[in-house]
């Protein structure tokens, strides 16, 4: 089994906010973060995918698939974009960086074919990163 | 769906590594430039990895600003810019990068509540880092 990663990186904003929560506790809770208007972040993205080397080529995975995969289902809906207004998982979850790791994966893994999923992980800065490895 | 978060923090703090039990021979073989008895310093990176349920009504692990709070508290107040051979945790250990780590990991596994605690890294030099999970 080879692990293999690949890298990219897009900009979006985003704010934290639970309409369930009154204004006090979205201010208390989620802070700066709660500002209607929104803010934003240059996320670096690391995508690892494992599998068995193929004898013939020997890849893990075809990285020109992958490439493809990744623009198409994250990153062409994810770079410069307003997290909260215009993906679809953000209309009712918050765009933390956990959930963000998360909808990532959703959307990559029944994509990929052969190789299998094993980390989405989502710098949000360089001093905050969440890893999620499709645990339930 | 469980996730796994890293916040990354940094903290400058000197140290000599020199152990009483072992011969100055001894200790000059085994640390080399680190037994200076003058000490020598570091830029630390230290990695908390803590992980849990992803909160459905936050969309947090935990509240970074709890775990920012602990931390800074807890560990950057008593290690930055601070000797590590006169603290208390380091009265009978060696301050070693392998022992600072699981000292911290402890400070985290017996104080920090609000997630479970994966791991502790602690980057000395851009060259060399060390991991605890507790094993």
């Amino acid at each position: 089994m080879v692990y293999l990663t690949r890298k990219a990186e897009f900009s979006a904003s985003h704010y934290y906010h639970n309409p369930e929560f009154t204004a006090e506790e979205n201010q208390r809770l989620f802070g700066k973060c709660n500002n209607p208007n929104g803010h934003g972040h240059n996320y670096t993205l690391e995508v690892t995918v494992k599998g068995n080397v193929d004898p013939r080529s020997g890849f893990v995975v075809d990285l020109k698939q992958l490439k493809e995969v990744l623009n198409r289902e994250v990153l062409d809906a994810l770079d410069h974009r307003f997290l909260n207004k215009e993906v679809p998982e953000f209309f009712t979850r918050i765009p933390t960086t956990e959930n963000l790791a998360i909808a990532i994966w959703q959307r990559l893994a029944p994509k990929l074919q052969k190789a299998q999923l094993h980390r989405v992980r989502v710098y949000e800065t360089p001093d905050l990163f969440v890893d999620f490895y499709g645990e339930a | 769906m469980k996730a796994h978060l890293t916040r990354r923090y940094m903290f400058s703090a000197s140290h000599r590594l020199h152990s009483d039990e072992m011969s100055d021979a001894e200790n000059t073989a085994t640390y080399g430039k680190c037994n200076n008895p003058y000490g020598h310093g570091h830029n630390y990176a230290l990695e908390v990895t803590v992980s849990g349920p992803v909160d459905e009504r936050t969309g947090m692990v935990c509240n970074l600003v709890e775990l920012d709070e602990f931390v800074q508290r807890k560990i950057l107040e008593r290690f930055d810019h601070e000797n590590l051979n006169m603290l208390t945790e380091f009265a009978q250990a060696v301050p070693t990068t392998e022992n600072l780590c699981t000292t911290i990991y402890d400070i985290l596994q017996r104080g920090f509540q609000p997630a479970h605690l994966d791991k502790v890294r602690l980057e000395e030099t851009m060259m060399n880092s060390f991991e605890y999970a507790g094993d």
